[in-house]
């Protein structure tokens, strides 16, 4: 039996299966967020006393930043694959990661304020951490901003491919230029991992929250492509009979 | 190949010293903002001092973010970058001609004119050769990644403001490096070189990678 690897390239091949899998894959990220929060905020031992409550901002904090990264490398992969193979739903499925994206980073940043201003008692510090997660955004922004500066489809999905492709070239450099502004101090700058040192109990409870906020994307980015889909193929038959369409 | 390179820079050399005005603009611009700084922030001396590298490479990104709406935008209203897009010689050849015409425009005379900087902001005679130094390096790099986004919103509506939107971030490994000379050869006075080795890799990064992508977005503006 020959596979037809690209059946579900096609718009109109997408539409349906990505509006039958959307509604499962938001209601099983509620489902996980409810579970995660309620075990973060409430099964979790409370190992930095009672004062020091506000870190359980750790469960959305964390995830959050984690979506922000990585949702902009699967917007470069789309990117990438859309340029590769001239699919024009890989450019939708980058166009439609973006706002997402751009959306967990700044939730990042927004309860990385929250906790800093009382644990270090100030909202913003030039960590760099924080400052690579700004410049991040930044990053998502252009990508939008040129996408949404160029009328014509195929012109503004290329451009904006090729923008985002100079960009994960450039995230390295920008990354370690922040993090050691010194170059002779970069070592004492450098942060290890503290994953293996956290409680187990709240490391769970943080993975939950990560596979709900990356469930969320798949269908929430499902969503918007539909929307994508229905914008730039309006002209053509198939959508003009869908009976959401009559 | 070499030919068509020195004939590219010979002419838009030659336009652009048609129009001294717009090479004029963007020094002043820079003596401007620089000048600004000083009557925004106070005139301490220690502190001025302090921002001095940070405004002078903060005043040079600007400076060279305006200039970069003219490099293609000229061209692809009379077509004649059709033309360049349709001849026979690498399309990494004429970018890159048409690149470093932008930069001895732009960039060289930013270099040369920045120990006024060092004037108006009271720095030594080291760090001004330092901040010189860092310049020279520094803004062939500004002018080779602002390619890429003068030639991503070619033909835009509001590009230029696009424009310093897509190309800031991007600015940033060089503004803390080329700032960040200055200030440590202040401090230290000893390992510059290796800000300046970052600086030269960071150069040749773009040397070999801007070119290509810019030609790619050149491609995509005018199919």
């Amino acid at each position: 039996m020959r596979i037809n690897w690209f059946k579900y390239a096609a718009p109109a091949n997408f539409y349906p299966i990505a509006g039958a899998l959307a509604p499962w894959f938001i209601a099983l990220a509620g489902v996980l967020a409810i579970i995660g929060l309620y075990w973060g905020f409430f099964q979790t031992p409370d190992i930095l006393t009672d004062q020091k409550q506000y870190y359980r901002i750790i469960f959305v904090h964390v995830a959050s930043a984690w979506m922000g990264m990585w949702l902009y490398a699967m917007l470069v992969l789309w990117a990438l694959i859309g340029i590769i193979f001239n699919t024009r739903l890989s450019y939708m499925f980058a166009a439609a990661i973006a706002p997402t994206g751009a959306m967990f980073t700044f939730l990042s940043l927004w309860t990385g304020a929250f906790w800093g201003e009382p644990s270090w008692g100030t909202w913003w510090d030039w960590d760099p951490r924080m400052t690579s997660m700004l410049i991040l955004l930044f990053l998502y922004i252009g990508y939008m901003a040129l996408q949404s500066a160029i009328d014509d489809p195929r012109r503004s999905d290329k451009a904006s491919s090729v923008l985002a492709m100079v960009g994960l070239v450039m995230v390295p450099v920008i990354y370690w230029s922040v993090n050691c502004p010194n170059p002779a101090e970069c070592a004492a700058l450098h942060q290890s991992s503290s994953m293996e040192q956290i409680d187990p109990n709240i490391r769970n409870a943080m993975f939950i929250m990560v596979a709900s906020f990356w469930i969320y994307s798949f269908g929430v980015i499902m969503l918007r492509i539909r929307n994508i889909i229905l914008e730039r193929e309006k002209q053509t038959r198939w959508v003009q009979e869908l009976k959401e369409c009559q | 190949m070499f030919k068509t390179y020195i004939l590219i820079l010979q002419r838009d050399l030659t336009l652009a010293l048609r129009h001294k005005t717009e090479v004029l603009t963007t020094i002043f611009f820079f003596i401007i903002v620089i000048s600004l700084f000083p009557l925004g922030v106070g005139i301490d001396k220690e502190l001025l001092q302090k921002i001095a590298p940070g405004v002078a490479w903060i005043a040079a990104l600007l400076a060279s973010m305006l200039a970069l709406e003219r490099l293609f935008s000229s061209d692809y209203e009379d077509g004649t970058l059709e033309q360049m897009l349709l001849s026979p010689q690498p399309l990494f050849v004429i970018v890159l001609a048409k690149v470093s015409a932008h930069w001895l425009l732009t960039g060289l005379p930013l270099v040369l004119i920045s120990p006024l900087v060092g004037l108006q902001y009271h720095l030594d005679f080291d760090r001004v050769i330092m901040m010189m130094l860092a310049l020279l390096i520094g803004t062939p790099i500004l002018s080779l990644l602002g390619a890429i986004g003068a030639a991503l919103t070619l033909g835009l509506r509001g590009g230029g403001v696009l424009i310093s939107l897509l190309l800031l971030p991007l600015y940033i490994p060089v503004l803390i490096y080329g700032a960040g000379v200055v200030v440590d050869s202040a401090l230290f006075n000893n390992n510059t070189e290796t800000y300046l080795s970052l600086l030269m890799g960071f150069l040749i990064l773009s040397l070999v990678l801007s070119p290509w992508a810019t030609a790619a977005a050149l491609r995509i503006a005018s199919e």
